[in-house]
């Protein structure tokens, strides 16, 4: 079972891995790659659909074929690099998705702060990390200078 | 200057806070060391060649002398009494404890300083012109954008894991003192025709290992636009930037591979969407800020036609060398040298931070300023006052006049402390200090900028001096390369590689042979770099290989 939190708790989800397979599975909560959306009919679909975006990948571009994904898993193949930050404000800001985002790969609790500001909504916690502390690394900061995905307004509109 | 409100105090406690939490948990085993590494360096904690290496930013080289007490009170207290000013007008310390690291933190959150974002691939201090607010060339005072950059920087979510660091420099006078075209973005700023003020925009320079002059990607952007068009960069940039290989990652690379007008392009386009998000700056923002750096209470005075005692030559040349100009009559800037020829260049004692806070107090209205040429500046001096600052400056050695001239080197730590040293710098600068013994000697040299780095990461800005010297190594023997023409001023060029490097015996050598070429071919009193863009680099390779 993953790891798995949003900012308030720990989640008991199972989700069936298609990603690799030809033939994606028709019901249940499934997890798909981009390149087997086209195959996939998201409205009829019995359970939810999780897509996998590599983090090079145009998000912009991407979008109109995913948008109807419960969660679009967005990916830290190692913790320091910070491609998927960009692609998360992107749908959260720009294309306004309303889905959740989730955080995968090498999602560390010190890096979890910001995740959530830029529009993650779940993340997928390395094995090693403790997921109790983890829900405690929320709340790091109370002051934000930025607008975000979690604060319309930069600071000096608010002070 | 800025003063922190209720809001930016907490940011800077949280920050310890957390700190504090990562160091124990390091410390407890529960933070292997490969991923506490990139959260230290966001506190600028370096794992130095013998000890960890604690960089403190210093906004734009801004400094209250409360400031500079606790400066000095952390280098009695962690260190072994020093601090070292380095070449982004910020101060570092080479011999914490990483279990005392928090309580340094600590000490400078009750100053209103902070160690946020000095490494790492972040956005990192802005830097400025050490004359900002006194400088005659000044179109408007540079440091309110600064603080506005250095807020919105600040823990910026979307930006902390870069492909790799990222600097901004900002100036606001004719005359480039901030070095913003070999910065990842620098801005200048202008008027349009129209008369509004707002900023030209530069993207792409960078020194290290491919140092590259950056290129105009805005000729104009409104003031009002200045969060949101660097909000457009940086996202581009995240997104785009190569990150499979570090010495490849700056926005100069890409800059190189796409050009100007395609990089330009791609930053208008994403622009174009944030423009009127509520980033965009407020007149009462801009003025808010604007507020912090309002001239102090300057009293009506004559420029003195003389200074001080004329008799006496050593005033005299100090005047000459270390006093610039400001833009109240009967006042002037005063360049506090970290560059006398026993001291490694930008070091200074907790003792002399102390006096320089109580003569900033005394003369300067407690300010002082960090520069990046590694020398401090006391802003705003009465020029009736200048004969007693020199005499009390004298007495903590604070007062060789040298500003600008060969012997005021900016050098890395080097192989002295430095885990990426290829060799030793210091000891270098020491050497050159002992050939340029002759203060008139080296003020009829004139102007000659020597910089000196001990690896390709170029710390020590020698692709942008008039001389450079790179250390290199040989098959584990030190060697040094040598660089001349370089600038990082308004016509800013790098440097060229003039042949073979040489031993490090023979580098004092090298360089002393070269001036004296210089001094042979040079017309009237134009300086060494003039030389070099008059003439070429083949007179002086021919002499230098002979
Ligand atoms: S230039 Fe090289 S040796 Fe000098 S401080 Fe930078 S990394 Fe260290």
């Amino acid at each position: 079972m993953p790891n798995l939190i949003n900012t308030q708790s720990i989640l008991d989800e199972s989700w069936q891995d298609c990603q690799e397979l030809e033939k994606i599975a028709c019901d249940g909560d499934i997890i798909v790659a981009i390149d087997q959306v086209e195959y996939l009919d998201f409205e009829g679909h019995n359970g939810r659909v999780a897509v996998t975006v590599p983090n090079d990948e145009d998000i912009v571009e991407l979008y109109p074929s995913i948008n109807k994904a419960d969660v679009i898993r967005l990916q830290f193949p190692a913790f320091a690099d910070g491609r998927a930050y960009s692609q998360a404000r992107l749908l959260r800001d720009r294309l306004g998705f309303e889905g959740d985002i989730r955080a995968t790969g090498d999602v560390l609790r010190d890096q979890l702060f910001q995740m959530h500001r830029c529009g993650f909504s779940s993340f997928e916690l390395r094995e090693d990390q403790n997921a109790e502390l983890a829900l405690t690394d929320f709340s790091r900061f109370d002051v934000l200078y930025q607008p975000a995905a979690d604060e319309s307004l930069p600071l000096f509109k608010r002070r | 200057m800025y003063v922190y409100d209720q809001y930016d105090q907490k940011i800077v406690d949280q920050r310890v806070q957390e700190f504090q939490d990562q160091v124990e948990r390091r410390i407890n085993g529960n933070l292997p060391e490969e991923e506490f590494r990139p959260l230290r360096l966001m506190n600028g904690l370096y794992n130095q060649l013998h000890a960890y290496m604690l960089r403190v930013a210093i906004p734009y080289g801004l400094l209250n002398t409360k400031q500079v007490r606790m400066l000095a009170h952390i280098a009695r207290k962690y260190d072994k009494g020093f601090a070292h000013f380095t070449t982004r007008q910020n101060v570092q310390y080479n011999w914490p404890e990483l279990e005392q690291v928090p309580n340094i933190l600590a000490d400078l959150a009750s100053v209103q300083m902070h160690a946020i974002q000095t490494s790492g691939n972040c956005i990192r201090n802005t830097t400025s012109d050490e004359y900002a607010g006194v400088a005659p060339d000044e179109l408007e005072d540079p440091r309110p954008y600064c603080e506005i950059i250095r807020q919105w920087s600040t823990f910026h979510p979307e930006f902390t894991y870069l492909p790799r660091k990222f600097k901004i420099a900002v100036t606001g006078a004719e005359k480039d003192r901030a070095a913003i075209q070999v910065h990842d973005i620098g801005l200048r700023l202008r008027k349009n025709s129209e008369g509004e003020t707002g900023f030209e925009v530069y993207v792409g320079g960078g020194l290290g290992r491919t140092p590259v002059v950056g290129d105009v990607v805005r000729e104009f952007l409104p003031k009002k636009d200045l969060l949101t068009y660097l909000e457009a960069i940086l996202r581009v940039y995240n997104l785009l930037g190569r990150r499979d290989n570090k010495y490849k990652a700056r926005i100069k690379i890409m800059l190189k591979a796409l050009g100007r007008d395609k990089l330009a392009a791609m930053i208008e386009n994403e622009w174009e969407h944030i423009k009127s998000s509520s980033l965009e700056l407020t007149e009462e923002e801009i003025a808010r800020v604007q507020d912090f750096f309002a001239p102090p209470s300057y009293e009506t005075l004559d420029d003195l036609s003389e200074l001080g005692d004329d008799n006496n030559q050593d005033f005299q040349r100090w005047v000459k060398q270390n006093v610039k100009p400001h833009k109240i009559s009967g006042y002037a800037a005063v360049v506090v040298t970290l560059k006398s020829p026993d001291v490694a260049p930008g070091d200074i004692t907790d003792s002399q931070l102390e006096k320089v806070a109580d003569l900033a107090d005394e003369f300067s209205f407690g300010m002082v300023r960090a520069t990046h040429k590694q020398n401090l500046i006391l802003a705003d001096v009465k020029q009736k006052d200048l004969y007693t600052l020199w005499q009390a400056l004298n007495d903590i050695n604070c007062a060789t006049a040298n500003a600008g001239c060969i012997t005021d080197m900016i050098c890395c730590p080097g192989l002295t402390y430095c885990s990426l040293a290829n060799a030793h710098s210091i000891p270098i600068a020491e050497e050159i200090n002992q050939r340029f013994d002759d203060l008139d000697y080296v003020h009829d040299l004139g102007e000659l900028r020597l910089n000196i780095s001990g690896c390709m990461n170029a710390c020590g800005h020698h692709h942008v001096a008039a001389i450079g010297i790179l250390g290199v190594d040989k098959k584990g023997k030190e060697f040094y390369q040598v660089t001349i023409g370089g600038s990082s001023g308004d016509e800013a060029s790098i440097g060229k590689i003039l042949g073979p490097s040489f031993a490090r015996e023979e580098i004092a050598d090298a360089i002393e042979n070269l001036v004296k070429t210089y001094v042979e071919l040079r017309q009237d009193d134009e300086p060494f770099l003039e030389t070099v863009r008059r003439i070429g680099t083949n007179p002086f390779k021919e002499r230098l290989y002979a």
